[in-house]
């Protein structure tokens, strides 16, 4: 084609010159709104049901059955499109696309296609030490399809219908990202805005937020883009950052080689971290869209988007500048406060019953979060609600455990669904101040250790620190340091 | 004591055994609708026996114990419904049509359900899976189509109304074929819901009466918003015959000059210009208008509803209900055998032509153009009432019932029997095919088209039209 022709012999001067290409991606995100019903009809958008149980006329494509739009839907959709910065448009058209696949019941899916609901937003990431506006084309709704499974019944494919309706959004990214770091950065940001939003769960193993990556590369400094290719089935983050590196290295070492790109789709296998081709641009469909006749064009008040755009939940940004605020706090503590809209909730709660937001930011950034991280879990599923961990940093507080030993009980607090006081009282674990209990301890390492106590006294009074630790495992860390510090020092200098 | 008024008014007397009215019915349509010369009017209904264990309440809503057909395109309960396809043969919907509901509700009698063109695509109700069916006036002859069960079965007098639907005239140009009132009403009128979609955008559930009376009391009792129908339009359902002894008086009839052409026979034209003339004296003022983008709407017509139905068809796969050919090796193939095997030649034509019609790169001449053809053919109209004209008056069909197979094999020809009804579908109008006589013995209609909503009008000036051609039985 004549329009390539200035590029090719380019590139070719390019490859001798061992020129280096810069990555471009763009990401489809396919987000499962919080929904109680589907997006056309009342069944409950439950995940985990027994297949084919949340199933109507409507999302089973029975003839005569039609559509009608859930509103909630629609509310969660702008506020998605709000809270990414996009422009909301009064008149939406939902159109369907058509092709032939088992679990899309009607041979059609509803979706948007050339008035979608929003478009022009733009989502900034804080990657590679700088900061980066990544616009967001459009961000659509669509109705989901039902699940294949080819390995429940042998020889056969089974159809789940439980899913078939669920609504969606679609948001689009320009291909504004350059590195599979900023795909991810971009994503995690995406996410966290979406939850702080409250308009999905976004949990990917239920694939309530799902990811597309169009690769392309280009020479630094062109103004054309390459030839891209979608990269399909990409279940987690680091799905995504893998396979993006994946596709970028076939694609540079084709490219120079002095091959071309194939307009193609791949899938990604998360297993062996390989890609295989789906299907090329000359297979691909057409999906003859055009307008649902059954529904009328999706038209939202100006007012309603106003009344929407007032409601919205605090994001993010705002959320760190309030807090830093509020309890004078660091900002880089907050950053860890603010990961998720539930820790910093939960931080928030625990703040209001200890009254002090210092030592309750400690323990969220410090403990709490080794405790999910251990057991993997999020802090919501934690069985340890803000007041038990309040009545836990009490008890620090008030000397009946020492700091080390209250990270030990959160950590049984965590495992067992117990809460502080019982599991201090029933393993006795309360520090001891009593001075005839302390005694007996130092009596003991003194006894033990009579080199160091030798050297200490001969000037080497660091030796100090030796002798608190000694004396903290003979009292399995129920001694009280500050105590046993003054009563080490009087026996030691004796 | 054939029509819808008297039959509920002698159930609630007591007059009747409340159930006699749906015995009646049901043994008249066995009687008439089965062997060699029989009209295949139906495709399901009560047996004698069932009829003969009916028991109707006397008090049961607006019409206790009137029975009613339906068109085998609307899912009810107790009879399969099957579009006249072998894709659907046996295929028993587990939820009920809005309308049938309605009926239900006001306590009709559903005896049976009527024989169609396939998937209501069709003109003369030839394209049935189930064979064709006979018109009462002439067995030799079609009854028009795509209702041309539900039309059947009124003209023989077995029920005194039934349901049908109407995409480009497939209620209207029947009823004209059988000399019985056909109605459309207007796009949102009537829940769609439970109606199979042969093209959702032009799809009206419409009546057939022995009257435009019957025609009326049946809209009243379907009509009204249905919130499982986005299309379905929320507002006030008028009293329909409130007109019904206004007379002609004052009426102004459009006469659109398109319509009068060289498309109709000799004999429509004739009986036109009398029921025109009729009205006339009895007090109407003619006015002659313009609807200048009428010849471009068969065109837009077929391909607006090709694609549509491309489209509605595609859920018919072998997946989930209905017909499954599983002899082939892939998935690929059970699609392809299915659908061979399910769909007839006339379903088939039309789902090519409209997956055509959306393709990529044919998608802006096709499909794009038809919708602006639309937007023309719905502005003519407007234009038109807004300028004092009170209904359009039009031939139905250009032609009578023709014989049947004489155009199976020229679909071109068969899309022709629409050229007159498309328009108001195209516009989302209300019209109505009223009786005006015979020509050679074969009815013919005449067409009355109202502004949107307008039914009330449509249905004062289709009972004008009755009255002044009471008595008449001249043949043109």
């Amino acid at each position: 084609m004549a329009i390539d022709e200035p590029v090719v012999p380019l590139r070719r001067e390019r490859v001798g010159r061992r020129m280096s290409w810069e990555m471009v991606i763009g990401l489809e995100i396919h987000v499962q709104l919080r929904t109680a019903e589907k997006l056309f009809c009342s069944d409950e958008t439950v995940f985990g049901a027994a297949p084919n149980s949340r199933v109507c006329p409507v999302c089973l494509g029975l003839p005569g059955a039609l559509p009608v739009l859930n509103g909630e839907a629609v509310d969660l959709a702008i506020v998605a499109a709000l809270g990414l910065d996009c422009q909301v448009h009064e008149v939406s058209v939902f159109a369907r696309k058509s092709y032939f696949y088992p679990d899309l019941p009607k041979g059609y899916q509803i979706t948007q296609f050339s008035e979608p609901l929003a478009t022009e937003g733009t989502v900034l990431v804080d990657s590679e030490g700088a900061v980066h506006p990544i616009r967001i084309r459009r961000i659509h709704m669509e109705e989901d399809a039902g699940k294949s499974i080819h390995d429940r019944i042998s020889g056969s494919t089974a159809v789940d219908l439980n899913r078939a309706g669920v609504p969606l959004v679609e948001i689009v990214t320009e291909p504004d990202l350059r590195s599979p770091t900023q795909a991810r950065t971009f994503l995690q940001e995406l996410k966290r805005t979406l939850e702080y939003l409250d308009v999905s769960d976004c949990n990917m193993e239920e694939g309530s937020l799902r990811v597309d990556a169009n690769v392309s590369l280009w020479p630094e400094g062109a103004e054309e883009y390459g030839v891209k290719t979608e990269v399909k089935n990409l279940n987690s983050f680091s799905a995504v950052e893998r396979s993006v590196v994946a596709e970028a290295k076939r694609q540079t070492a084709i490219l120079e080689a002095g091959g071309e790109i194939v307009q193609e789709t791949l899938l990604w296998d998360e297993r062996d971290g390989t890609l295989r081709s789906m299907r090329s641009k000359e297979e691909s469909h057409d999906y003859r869209y055009f307008p649902d006749p059954d529904l009328p064009p999706l038209r939202i008040d100006p007012e309603r988007i106003r009344q929407l755009q007032a409601e919205l939940p605090e994001l993010p940004a705002q959320r760190l500048m309030r807090l830093m605020e509020e309890h004078d706090l660091d900002g880089n503590d907050v950053e860890v406060l603010i990961a998720s809209r539930s820790l910093a909730d939960y931080f928030e709660a625990l703040a209001e019953i200890v009254g002090e937001a210092k030592a309750a930011a400690n323990w969220v950034r410090g403990p709490l979060l080794k405790e999910t991280n251990r057991v993997q879990r999020s802090v919501d599923d934690l069985a340890i609600r803000p007041a038990s961990l309040a009545e836990l940093i009490g008890l620090v507080e008030d000397g009946t455990v020492s700091g080390t030993m209250g990270r030990k009980v959160l950590g049984k607090m965590v495992d067992s669904g117990k809460t502080a006081r019982e599991i201090i009282e029933t393993e006795g674990l309360s520090q001891v101040q009593d001075s005839d209990e302390l005694n007996a301890w130092v009596d003991a390492v003194i006894e033990e250790n009579s080199d160091e106590v030798e050297r200490y006294r001969s000037g080497e009074t660091r030796l100090i620190g030796y002798f608190v630790g000694q004396t903290m495992k003979k009292s399995q860390g129920r001694a009280d340091p500050k105590a046993l510090s003054a009563l080490l020092r009087g026996r030691l200098d004796e | 004591m054939t029509d819808i008024a008297s039959m509920a008014e002698a159930v609630r007397d007591g007059g009747v055994d409340a159930a006699e009215p749906a015995r009646t019915a049901v043994a008249r349509l066995h009687e008439q609708n089965e062997g060699a010369q029989g009209l295949n009017a139906f495709l399901a209904a009560l047996s004698n026996a069932e009829a003969a264990a009916l028991e109707v309440p006397r008090d049961g809503g607006r019409i206790p114990g009137v029975p009613i057909a339906v068109k085998d395109n609307m899912a009810t309960l107790e009879f399969p419904t099957t579009c006249g396809s072998k894709i659907l043969e046996g295929y028993r919907s587990p939820y009920e049509a809005t309308v049938v509901q309605r009926l239900r509700q006001e306590g009709a009698v559903i005896v049976g359900k009527t024989n169609l063109d396939e998937f209501a695509m069709g003109s003369s109700t030839e394209n049935s899976a189930y064979g064709p069916v006979r018109n009462p006036r002439d067995l030799a002859r079609v009854p028009g189509g795509s209702s041309g069960g539900s039309a059947a079965a009124v003209a023989a007098g077995i029920v005194p109304a039934a349901l049908g639907s109407d995409t480009g005239g497939s209620v209207r140009q029947p009823a004209s074929f059988c000399g019985v009132v056909g109605l459309k009403p207007t796009y949102g009128r009537v829940s769609r819901y439970g109606l199979v979609a042969f093209a959702s955008s032009l799809d009206q559930v419409g009546m057939f009466g022995g009257t435009v009376a019957d025609a009326a009391e049946l809209l009243q009792v379907v009509a009204g918003h249905d919130a499982r129908d986005s299309t379905s339009v929320d507002r006030p359902v008028p009293e329909f015959s409130e007109g019904r002894d206004a007379g002609a008086e004052g009426l102004v009839v459009g006469v659109p000059a398109e319509y009068f052409g060289d498309a109709s026979e000799p004999g429509v034209k004739a009986r036109c210009q009398a029921a025109l003339a009729a009205l006339e004296t009895n007090g109407a003022h003619i006015r002659e208008v313009s609807l200048p983008h009428t010849e471009y709407a068969l065109s837009a017509y077929y391909v607006i509803a090709t694609a549509e139905a491309s489209s509605n068809l595609a859920r018919f796969d072998g997946v989930r209900y209905g017909l499954r050919d599983s002899a082939g090796e892939d998935l690929g193939e059970m699609y392809e055998r299915t659908r061979t095997a399910g769909f007839g030649r006339e379903v088939k034509r039309r789902i090519l032509l409209g997956t055509f019609a959306l393709t990529a790169g044919y998608h802006d001449q096709y499909y794009g153009r038809a919708q602006s053809v639309r937007g023309l053919v719905s502005g003519d109209f407007a234009i038109v009432f807004a300028g004092g004209v009170d209904v359009l008056f039009t031939p139905t069909s250009p032609t009578v019932a023709f014989p049947l197979g004489a155009r199976v094999q020229d679909p071109l020809q068969m899309y022709l029997a629409d050229v007159f009804t498309v328009t108001a579908n195209l516009a989302g109008l209300p019209a109505i095919s009223v009786p005006i006589g015979t020509s050679d013995g074969l009815p013919v209609g005449g067409q009355l088209i109202a502004p949107q909503w307008g039914e009330t009008a449509l249905f004062r000036a289709a009972f004008a039209l009755e009255e002044a051609l009471a008595g008449e039985n001249s043949d043109g």
